[in-house]
């Protein structure tokens, strides 16, 4: 009869394997959503807090969050861990993307060498964890994240919960470890659907103002613990102060042995280890998305809502959007704006590709999203935050309010007139915003129409001439926005007696070209076609000279 | 305990295929060799008396695709990404010169040394086997061209899955070796990881359909040393 107990020293290696997988899980899932490229160098010589010979890091908040979560328990039959990744975006919509189950089933490997096999096994399957979350949906949202809708994570412990993933969710085992006290499953489920079906599946929250603050509203499953963003950083701006790895940490020395299975040696030494100070972890989490957002932060006041049009970012490149289309075919159909392409396609989830989506209208959106970045680079600090704090207690029930309540906002030295030609149906679906607008919007874009060049002389001439000029803003019949005060730096010239910010204001509004208006270049076309007879004729006669030339070329 | 089961003389083969544009065959290689690789590599081996051993760390890191929409996850090993990038390109340009319909196949190959006596040879046992069959496509225009980019990069995500699940079996690995025995296991050549035992060769099949075999000798020096 073979002695099936575990020795308790096998026991006790067991536990602590299992615990310290379920963290380094946790940190190789919420690590892949931060939206980053990550990288860990290998060293040859064991430096004795990588547990599974893996170089994981370890983000403080996440080992810590984790460890409530678990509340000193670990994975058993019927208490799973789970990692849940959503997305929220600027508005307040959140949508459920994957569920990562750490589980354990009944069925025990007696006979299994826990210090040796059960270990490299569980190396083994975290190798396969890396791999598999760069190859769900969620990594390639997760790596553009940051200006439309963040990626949080949540932890909770005990019963499996998949209904928020939406209909027809697929999943994907990672791996399975045999151990004797049960078998270790890791998998992960995964919506497929990223359209955003009705408003009744996500819940509507105040929209996100200055900085991002989430707090929920009736989440439905019975455990309570709070969402977090995946690019937290703590320790950049938050008081908390989460031990260093160093100091927390259990540190692991593994030795193995080669020689035969009953002798093996396994040695595992703790170095002193510290129990965190408790600190109490609150629903309210200030993310700080890194430098693009805390850019944003200092540069003015309202963070969240103008990125809902792409304004307000330091490195907006290419305008990202969400767009929910009213497509006919497919109503709430999710398309995705990718920030390094310079056109719209739909999210790769997506059953049908409508092509007819990137089309004038959209381009328009762009155009119009362009416009306000640009404008919006010329703001300095508002001092107005009446008007801000006005706005961000705007509701949210209407999006009609919603898009009032960001033309009106002041931010830095604009004074807006809403725009009233943006209309749009009263729709209560999210991204009612970005539904796609009949022509009227390309009408009115200055962009693609440009107003008529007022009948004032040359406003060269003019600024030439005036003196005192600053602070008045010249001939601006067409005005949407006012520049008050424009002070740029290092603006002064001594060649001409005019300033950067006087330049500015006197040629912010130059004549249309002339070759753009129709009758002139129609005009100038028509000549060209008639001079073009004229032309061949005198070709045709020097016909030899340019022969000769171009055998010379060859 | 019970004696150690003989290890299986049969070699376990997978094979995958894709079917990519021609400037994304470098990189879709590279994502299947690595990610293998990834799971087929241990710290290096450091011995100590009493034939116990530790364990050094293996680091990994993201690689983005530019031709195609995927991001793998590589060991971090700038040796090993070597000598895979050398292979995939010679593949590559075996593809690209044979005026085959661009059709091909690349092998990675997971053996242990078998020591005999002189004046025979050691052995190359090979304990398990992964053949990717490659389809070179090409395309008219830009927008196929974007399509497939995306198709490529859903079709890799399965070949990962795929490998996964493969590897999650937990059928034969070699024994851990004794330090005397460590090379016949391991190619212990690099200096941060220590991948098992590997041989990467590709052949590419004419338009007539037969193959025309080019072995490629292994990268490492251990292949000459008897």
């Amino acid at each position: 009869a073979m002695d099936t107990d575990l020795s308790s020293q096998d026991r006790k290696d067991l536990d602590k394997f299992i615990k310290f997988f379920a963290l380094k899980t946790v940190q190789v899932i919420v690590q892949a959503r931060l939206g980053e490229k990550i990288c860990t160098r290998s060293s040859s010589s064991p430096t004795g807090s990588d547990w599974f010979n893996l170089a994981i890091k370890d983000i403080p908040e996440v080992t810590h969050e984790a460890k409530k979560a678990l509340a000193g328990q670990l994975p058993a039959v019927g208490r799973s861990m789970c990692v849940e990744i959503s997305l929220k975006t600027s508005e307040g919509d959140s949508m459920e993307l994957e569920i990562w189950c750490l589980e354990m089933n009944e069925k025990c490997d007696k006979e299994i060498k826990v210090s040796y096999t059960v270990y490299n096994r569980l190396s083994l399957l975290l190798k396969s964890l890396l791999a598999i979350t760069r190859v769900t949906p969620a990594y390639r949202l997760s790596r553009k994240q940051g200006h439309e809708y963040v990626i949080l994570y949540r932890i909770y412990f005990g019963e499996v919960q998949l209904s928020g993933l939406g209909e027809g969710f697929q999943t994907v085992r990672v791996g399975t470890v045999g151990t004797p006290v049960g078998t270790i499953t890791l998998s992960c489920a995964y919506r497929i659907n990223l359209a955003f079906m009705s408003t009744r599946q996500f819940e509507r929250t105040p929209p996100i103002m200055g900085i991002i603050i989430d707090h929920f509203v009736d989440r439905p499953y019975p455990s309570s613990s709070p969402m977090h963003p995946c690019n937290y950083r703590a320790g950049e701006d938050s008081g908390a102060a989460y031990p260093s790895v160093e100091d927390s940490q259990e540190v692991c020395t593994t030795s193995f042995s080669t020689s035969p299975p009953s002798q093996c040696v396994f040695t595992v030494t703790k170095a002193h280890f510290q129990t965190p100070p408790p600190v109490v972890t609150d629903t309210l989490k200030v993310p700080v998305m890194g430098l693009a957002f805390s850019h944003q932060l200092s540069s003015s006041r309202l963070s969240y809502q103008p990125a809902a049009l792409g304004v307000g970012s330091a490195d907006m490149g290419y305008p990202v959007l969400f767009a929910g289309g009213l497509n006919a075919a497919h109503p709430h159909q999710v398309l995705v704006w990718y920030k390094d392409r310079d056109f719209c396609c739909p999210s790769s989830n997506t059953r049908s590709k409508p092509r007819r989506m990137r089309s004038l209208v959209t381009q328009a959106i762009c155009l119009y999203c362009l416009c306000c970045v640009s404008l919006s680079l010329f703001s300095s600090p508002s001092e107005d935050t009446e008007t801000v704090s006005n706005s961000s207690e705007g509701k949210c029930g209407s999006p009609h309010d919603v898009l009032e309540t960001i033309f009106i906002r002041k931010v830095g030295a604009f004074v807006n007139k809403p725009i009233n030609q943006v209309t749009m149906a009263n729709l209560d679906i999210p991204f009612a915003m970005f539904a796609p607008k009949n022509v009227e919007l390309e009408d009115n874009d200055p962009m693609v129409n440009p107003p008529d060049s007022p009948e004032t002389e040359s406003p060269l001439q003019g600024s030439l001439h005036s003196e005192g000029s600053s602070g008045s803003s010249t001939g601006n019949t067409h005005d949407d926005f006012v520049m008050i005060d424009f002070k740029p730096a290092f603006s002064k010239d001594d060649i001409l007696p005019m300033d950067l910010g006087t330049f500015y204001r006197e040629f912010q509004n130059p004549p249309q070209l002339s070759s753009l208006s129709i009758e002139i270049g129609a005009q100038s076309m028509a000549e060209d076609l008639d001079s073009l007879p004229e032309k061949l004729a005198v070709h045709e006669k020097n016909v030899k000279e340019f022969d000769a030339f171009v055998e010379t070329l060859q | 305990g019970p004696p150690r089961p003989a290890p299986a003389m049969n070699c376990r083969a997978e094979v995958l295929e894709v079917s990519v544009e021609g400037r994304q065959v470098e990189e879709a290689m590279l994502a299947v060799l690595h990610t293998i690789l990834l799971h087929r590599s241990t710290g290096k081996f450091h011995y100590k008396k009493e034939g116990t051993y530790s364990i050094g760390t293996v680091g990994t890191q993201d690689v983005d695709c530019d031709f195609i929409d995927f991001a793998y996850v590589r060991v971090s090993s700038e040796e090993l990404d070597r000598a895979l990038r050398k292979a995939v390109g010679e593949f590559k340009d075996a593809l690209r010169n044979s005026g085959s319909d661009g059709m091909g196949q690349i092998s990675l190959e997971f053996y242990q040394k078998k020591k005999s006596r002189w004046p025979f040879s050691d052995e190359c046992i090979p304990w398990e086997l992964w053949t990717i069959k490659v389809n070179v496509v090409n395309l008219a225009n830009e927008q196929e061209r974007q399509i497939c980019r995306e198709k490529v990069g859903e079709k890799l995500c399965e070949k990962i899955i795929n490998i996964v699940e493969v590897m999650n079996r937990h059928e034969y690995l070699p024994k851990m070796p004794t330090q005397s025995e460590v090379d016949n296991v391991f190619d212990t050549s690099l200096k941060d990881v220590q991948p098992y035992l590997y041989k990467i060769s590709y052949q590419i099949t004419d338009s007539l359909g037969t193959s025309v075999t080019t072995t490629m000798r292994r990268l490492i020096k251990d292949t000459l040393a008897l």
